[in-house]
């Protein structure tokens, strides 16, 4: 059996691996397990990753979580162009730097945003208080600074003038809030502009293939209530 | 000028920073960054990292931060031994892959009780009891988590050698066991791989590196540990604040 990738495209990192993977010509045997049908908490779903989460990638008997991880392993065995995690000392470091921030700052943020301002309240039917949803959104509004400040910069990319895997793993992040209907660009010109740089490294179609689901989550159906009772565990610590 | 390393051993990934050069033999300027006095929010400070938080890395004109990116840069710069970051191409992947979970479910979860117990009284604020109890459970899920996913049956947390992995981990459990919660107690397994990374690293490194933190609870009784300066509140506040 060739490479494996179990991803939800509802899932910001998923993205990252999908686009990633699609982009440098990877073959993989795409295995959807759908979050919002509970699928990743299923007993098959918890032989590939026990930790029930997604992206999950299987390489033969090779067994792999976490994104991050993922992207670099595929880096490392496809032999991809070298701007997406370069060679360069300093250059990786960056990119290193990056991945590290993000971990607790955007993803958490952009994570927060579109749970409390659409999923918990549309789909879950699980009201979010005025004050908590303005708080996420504040802290989110703080972090998206930060990014164009102290990484984007003046730059044409995070880490200098070419895409890497940093901006893959932001963009894929920012199209959470975006897709919970968040003015996450405006008002930010450097940003915007960065987005449509790195649109267009990846390639429209396959930006546009990639963010189908996020960009139409806010008309989910609700939840059915046997659903909603298997994912609110899950879900309450994922957000807390 | 060389390798200056901006630290602060009361935190823990300054601590598995110190330790990994220490014990590479890198040499390098050690530039202490008191928290408690509130020197990461000095204007000097803000001059090498602008989001006033250690560690921090200054290779002459390069500035890095993030403490896995700085282990990395070490480990590649200094040709450290293999083990550290392995360049095999699954085990790795294996560092990488603990480092993302460590990221979600460590980091920020075993650094809470030092907040609660020390941070918070010393400006006079507090922690509900409700959450003290939640990140006790959240901790000791993560601790079984970590026992039998991570370490399983091996020796260290991605194999039978010691990695990055093992030091990011150890530094962030000695948090909580600083704060008098002996998370090893009744966990026999995390217990002998704590020897384990002990035995490796050196005794005395650990001692060396460990002892700032280990000694905060009798330096917070005996009211020896520095008062926050009022310019530090609101950011402490808010990291209280932020406390799920």
């Amino acid at each position: 059996m060739g490479l494996e990738l179990y991803l939800d495209l509802l899932s910001q990192p998923c993205r990252a691996v999908y686009i990633f993977a699609r982009k440098n010509g990877i073959p993989f045997e795409l295995r959807t397990v759908e979050l919002l049908k509970g699928q990743h908490l299923s007993d098959a779903f918890a032989q590939v990753n026990p930790m029930k989460k997604v992206p999950a990638l299987k390489d033969g008997d090779f067994t792999l979580t976490e994104s991050v991880a993922i992207l670099l392993y595929l880096m490392r065995k496809y032999k991809v162009p070298d701007y997406w995690y370069p060679q360069d000392l300093q250059a990786c470091a960056r990119v290193d730097e990056y991945l590290a921030w993000q971990h607790t700052t955007l993803r958490r943020n952009c994570l927060r945003a579109l749970w409390h301002k659409v999923m918990l309240p549309v789909f879950l039917g699980e009201p979010v208080s005025p004050q908590m949803l303005a708080a996420t959104l504040a802290e989110l509004d703080e972090t998206l600074q930060l990014l164009e400040d102290k990484f984007l910069q003046n730059k044409a990319f995070l880490i200098g003038s070419h895409i890497s895997l940093a901006d893959l793993v932001a963009i894929t992040e920012l199209m959470h809030p975006v897709g919970a209907g968040c003015q996450v660009f405006e008002g930010r010109p450097k940003l915007a502009a960065w987005r449509q740089r790195v649109e267009a490294a990846v390639g429209e179609d396959l930006f546009q293939e990639a963010h189908k689901v996020i960009l139409k989550v806010k008309d989910s159906p609700p939840a059915d209530p046997t659903i909603k009772q298997k994912l609110m565990p899950g879900l309450l610590a994922m957000i807390r | 000028m060389g390798l200056e390393l901006y630290l602060d051993l009361m935190s823990q990934p300054s601590r598995a920073v110190y330790i990994f050069a220490k014990k590479n033999g890198i040499p390098f300027e050690l530039r202490t960054v008191e928290v408690l006095k509130g020197q990461h929010l000095s204007k000097e400070f803000l001059q090498v990292n602008s989001l006033h938080r250690v560690p921090v890395l200054k290779d002459g004109d390069f500035i890095l931060t993030e403490s896995v990116a700085i282990l990395i840069y070490l480990s590649i710069k200094y040709q450290t031994a293999d083990y550290w970051y392995p360049p095999d191409l699954q085990a790795r992947a294996r560092v990488h892959e603990y480092l993302g979970w460590h990221a979600d479910c460590i980091r920020g979860t075993f650094g809470v009780s030092l907040w609660t117990q020390v941070m918070a009284p010393l400006i006079g604020a507090q922690v509900p009891e409700e959450k003290v109890k939640r990140n006790r459970a959240i901790m000791d899920q993560a601790l079984q988590q970590l026992e039998d996913k991570f370490l399983g049956d091996r020796a260290f947390l991605t194999g039978q050698q010691l990695t990055l992995a093992d030091l990011m981990a150890l530094e962030e459990l000695m948090q909580p066991v600083a704060l008098g919660y002996d998370l090893f107690e009744g966990r026999p397994r995390l217990a002998a791989w704590r020897g384990r990374v002990e035995a490796f690293l050196g005794a005395e490194l650990c001692q060396e590196a460990h002892s700032p933190i280990l000694s905060i609870l009798e330096q917070a009784v005996k009211k020896t540990l520095p008062v926050p300066p009022p310019e530090a509140y609101p950011n402490m506040l808010l990291r209280i604040a932020k406390i799920p």
